[in-house]
């Protein structure tokens, strides 16, 4: 199986805390790879890290059989041609419409034609459904539909690989279930490997080929949708459940309850 | 937003503001007369103590700008100031047996050279020198002149005359 | 009392490390082969949103300042029968000091706190980051048009308000208080020189320009993106700018009558 992306014995912190301690991921090519975790747990950080956007301070991460952080600047630009992103709030241009949006990167990288760039930009926007859109400002779209325009920004130039950065936190059911329908759908129309970062469990494990679930910077649980919902460790059942209390406690440490409330340490 | 084409429009226009602007500080607020150095000729003279006297202080003849002074020098073995003007072309015929000194612009102005001529038919060409030299007044030297000439009103180059004096104000005080 | 040292030696280094990121930015800007036919276009909107825009305020203000000028300055030459000379006054307050150092100051608080709002909002709203994922430099297609904006808008805005200045105190020295207009004019025309104070303060205005719009784009792009932090970077922008303004005014100004 090829692997789009490796992640070798990643160790990386930030002011003083360690955020991954010795994590290693396979990304298969064509497939639909998710990471999850509670928030908090860096999955934001490791998209970034394999965009080369951070550097690790230990362990390498290959993208397409090259470690990313070695590159020159122009080679990584011209690997990060072939990376899309998709990220939280979408990132849009505010200051031009959503057709210029789709069309920046082709308008930046490619030297086609004003006409070939329409075609392709129309092209992409009828893939996410938002073709009759085009004229719109960002600030007139609803959080649904800017990000389903940052998708099609996001495939313009027909990249290898897509990253998803939460995608469905704050959706209405609809749009969720419209974004569901297009992440899988373009995965497979296009070739594409998709890497997908979130905590939704039920919908991502729903379109998922390979999920890993992230906790106190170590991987506790791996395995394809099956195998996951049969896992059996606490830390794993706790996040896939969303049980309140667990190996991931209630309370935050602190002073036991009495000696706080009576200001004196019962136990001296 | 407006499109490129405008904004490029709007963009010309303040360049074409701008430009006109600094020709209108060049020309009217200061004076620019010409970038190039007028068509002329250098002369030079000599002078015991040019006061403020700076490079492109105006050359006047009967008031009227004649040239400006492009260089001041010391000259190492005499110890003068040498000055050297550029006179415009118009002026040619300067007799050469013309005198030249320093004047004040005003009570509290700036120092020019006057050119006074004189009556001679050969005239300054380039690199001639201007012989009859006038100082700049100090106002110093001349306190210093009318302290004196208040002391010894009659005859101040006579020696008797002087202590005469002296002793009369001595016996006027004493009384 | 030691946490206090430490927290002073600890504020010591981070403006340090601060200036030295600003440093760099404005090297990788500055230091690169300009791609003139994609960068030109972008420029020239930044041209336009920083210079063309301005040009009101720096018009009223130019027009304002030049006008109290003469009105303040022909009460205090009147008293020495020196009236005559009210338009070299202007002309040279105007032409060595006010000019560049207002207009930079006025830039500063319109065009130089919009950059850093604008630039500081495109962090926290993930666009320099989407752009940096679609390979495309922010750097270049963001800060660098303004820098160069920037650079070329000051010494043109410097120079209409000279311009507008002068002008608005010949409106109060002539029209008003009754000046002969070929003396205003002449008696100018002897005091100002071109090089000494015309160009000079045109040299003033492209140094403050620079450091402006510098010192804009640097506390943009470093802004914490969040609303407090861009409001705390825009203030900063203003105070730094001012005071950075004010104090190489001082510097190039003992320079300049040194006769460099």
């Amino acid at each position: 199986m090829n692997n789009l992306v490796e992640i070798k014995d990643l160790y990386f912190s930030r002011n003083g805390r360690a955020i991954f301690q010795g994590v290693n991921i396979h990304i298969p090519r064509g497939k639909v790879t998710a990471i999850m975790g509670p928030s908090g747990t860096g999955k934001t950080t490791l998209l970034r890290l394999i965009g080369a956007q951070l550097r690790p301070s230990q362990g390498e991460i290959l993208v397409a059989d090259e470690n990313i952080h070695s590159l020159s600047r122009k080679a990584l630009y011209r690997l990060r041609k072939k990376m899309g992103m998709l990220c939280q709030t979408g990132g849009l241009f505010t200051h031009i419409n959503v057709f210029e949006n789709v069309a920046f990167p082709l308008r930046e990288h490619t030297q086609l034609t004003e006409a070939m760039i329409h075609s392709l930009v129309l092209l992409k926007l009828e893939m996410v459904g938002l073709r009759g859109a085009r004229d719109l400002m960002p600030s007139e779209l609803s959080g649904g539909m800017s990000r389903r325009v940052a998708l099609a920004r996001a495939i313009a130039l027909d990249p290898e690989l897509i990253m998803y950065d939460e995608p469905f936190s704050g959706q209405d059911p609809i749009s969720m279930a419209v974004l569901v329908k297009l992440i899988r759908t373009i995965n497979d129309a296009m070739g594409l490997t998709s890497v997908i970062v979130s905590h939704d469990v039920t919908e991502t494990l729903s379109i998922a080929d390979y999920i890993y679930v992230i906790a106190g910077g170590k991987i506790i649980g791996q395995g394809t949708p099956n195998q996951i919902d049969h896992e059996k460790a606490q830390q794993v059942r706790q996040f896939l459940d969303g049980l309140p209390d667990g190996p991931v406690p209630f309370h935050y440490p602190a002073e036991p309850f009495a000696s706080d409330l009576l200001g004196v340490r019962l136990d001296a | 937003m407006l499109s490129q084409r405008a904004m490029n429009s709007f963009v010309g226009l303040f360049v074409l503001t701008a430009i006109l602007g600094l020709i209108i500080l060049a020309f009217k607020v200061s004076g620019l007369t010409s970038f190039l150095k007028p068509a002329g000729y250098d002369i030079s003279a000599a002078f015991e103590d040019i006061g403020s006297l700076k490079v492109r202080s105006p050359v006047k003849i009967g008031g009227v700008v004649v040239g400006e002074v492009s260089t001041i020098k010391l000259d190492p073995t005499s110890f003068k100031a040498v000055v050297i003007m550029h006179i415009d072309s118009h002026y040619r015929d300067i007799p050469d047996d013309s005198s030249i000194s320093i004047l004040t612009a005003g009570l509290l102005g700036d120092n020019y050279l006057a050119i006074n001529p004189m009556y001679n038919q050969t005239y300054l060409k380039n690199g001639s020198e201007i012989q009859d030299t006038h100082p700049a007044m100090i106002l110093e030297k001349l306190i210093g002149q009318l302290i004196y000439k208040l002391s010894n009103p009659a005859a101040p180059n006579t020696a008797t005359a002087s202590t005469t004096k002296t002793s009369e104000t001595n016996n006027a005080n004493h009384e | 009392m030691l946490n206090q040292v430490e927290a002073l030696g600890r504020w010591g280094i981070d403006s340090l490390e601060q200036l030295g990121r600003a440093g760099v930015l404005l090297g990788r800007v500055v230091l690169r082969v300009p791609n003139l036919r994609k960068g030109f276009p972008l420029t020239m909107q930044q041209v336009y949103a920083e210079g063309v825009l301005s040009l009101l305020i720096i018009i009223v203000s130019g027009l304002f300042i030049g006008m109290v000028v003469a009105l303040q300055g022909y009460h205090t030459l009147a008293k020495f029968g020196a009236a005559q000379q009210l338009g070299p006054l202007v002309a040279l307050s105007v032409t060595r000091e006010l000019g560049p150092v207002v207009t930079a100051l006025l830039f500063a608080g319109r065009a130089g706190s919009a950059i850093t709002a604008e630039i500081g909002l495109m962090k926290a709203t993930e666009q320099l980051s989407s752009m940096e994922m679609m390979a495309v430099d922010p750097l270049h297609r963001v800060v660098s048009p303004r820098l160069w904006g920037g650079f070329i808008s000051m010494p043109m805005l410097t120079i209409v308000f000279n311009v507008v200045a002068i002008y608005g105190a010949y409106l109060i020295g002539v029209k008003w208080l009754g000046l002969n207009s070929g003396a205003f004019w002449a008696n100018m025309q002897t005091s100002v020189d071109f090089h000494l104070d015309v160009l000079n303060g045109i040299i003033k205005s492209i140094v403050f320009g620079l450091v402006v719009i510098w010192i804009s784009v640097s506390q943009g792009y470093e802004a914490e993106p969040t609303s407090a932090g861009i409001a705390k970077a825009t203030t900063n922008t203003v105070v730094y700018s001012s005071l950075a303004i004010l104090g190489l005014d001082f510097v190039l100004t003992a320079m300049m009558i040194g006769g460099w």
